[in-house]
């Protein structure tokens, strides 16, 4: 192992060991979204009518509220990977690569957050008047 | 490292001859976009506003669906705003849906032949049409009674 220059710097050290970690992830990710959005496909397809009264009644059986949440978690985690590399792609200002990184992180997080504790309280709860 | 700042970038999509094969891979983007931004807050309203109960759904409802007979200018001009976002938001499904299969079709190593990729990029074109427009007649005749 050298000090000189980057590449000697590494060198011999052997790989990361997660180098196929993010692509594999998004692949995934990929799988899930496809069996999660195809059930809600066919669950809006087969609604009977969409008044608030059913569409609550229907999100809140457990075996409704889980795979929404499943849906919820395996969408915004392979928005957060596919952004991220559109960012890396066409963002080339480190400070505005760094902070729009940031932003994307904020916004996966709250948006499956808050959705997932939507789901939650009305399966927990119940709908309100 | 940062001691080559000009190092040479990818080019751009005005580099490129279009093709099927060139338009579905920046559609693929394109279309996540859309998804991951408009989609996934409008799915996020609707959750909200069913948990809200009957007059946060019917807020919804206004705004997003129809807003009925009594609307007011504002009121139409933000059914049809979101009527078009939704069909844009249904294409992007479907779109980034099949050009997500021949992603993980190519991943597994195959469909790269000349014949082969142009077609399947083709194909994966045709049936986001497809089903879009299906989708479309679909609303059109249950949810908004046309």
């Amino acid at each position: 192992m050298g000090d000189g220059t980057g590449i000697g710097k590494v060198r011999g050290l052997g790989s990361a060991k997660h180098g196929g970690e993010h692509w594999i992830k998004q692949r995934t990710t990929a799988v899930s979204n496809l069996l999660l959005t195809v059930w809600l496909l066919i669950s809006l397809i087969l609604m009977p009518n969409f008044d608030q009264g059913t569409l609550a009644m229907w999100l809140a059986q457990p075996i409704v509220a889980v795979p929404m949440i499943l849906l919820l978690v395996s969408i915004f985690w392979h928005v957060r990977l596919g952004l991220q590399v559109f960012i890396e792609d066409y963002v080339h200002d480190d400070a505005l690569k760094f902070g729009a990184i940031t932003l994307l992180n904020f916004y996966v997080i709250a948006g499956a957050v808050f959705g997932i504790f939507t789901i939650a309280k009305l399966a927990f709860t119940g709908s309100p008047a | 490292m940062g001691s080559q700042p000009n190092r040479p970038l990818s080019p751009h999509l005005q580099i490129y001859r279009w093709s099927p094969q060139m338009a579905i891979s920046i559609f693929h983007r394109a279309t996540g976009f859309v998804l991951a931004t408009a989609g996934m807050m409008t799915l996020l309203w609707w959750l909200s506003a069913i948990g809200g109960g009957t007059e946060s759904f019917a807020t919804f409802q206004k705004y997003v669906v129809s807003a009925g007979d009594g609307a007011t200018g504002w009121q139409t001009a933000s059914n049809w705003f979101f009527r078009l976002l939704a069909l844009a938001v249904t294409y992007s499904f479907f779109q980034h849906l099949f050009s997500g299969l021949r992603h993980l079709v190519l991943d597994m190593g195959a469909g790269y032949e000349l014949a082969a990729s142009r077609n399947w990029a083709l194909a994966a074109f045709i049936a986001a049409i497809f089903a879009t427009a299906l989708m479309a007649l679909l609303v059109a005749s249950r949810v908004l009674g046309v």
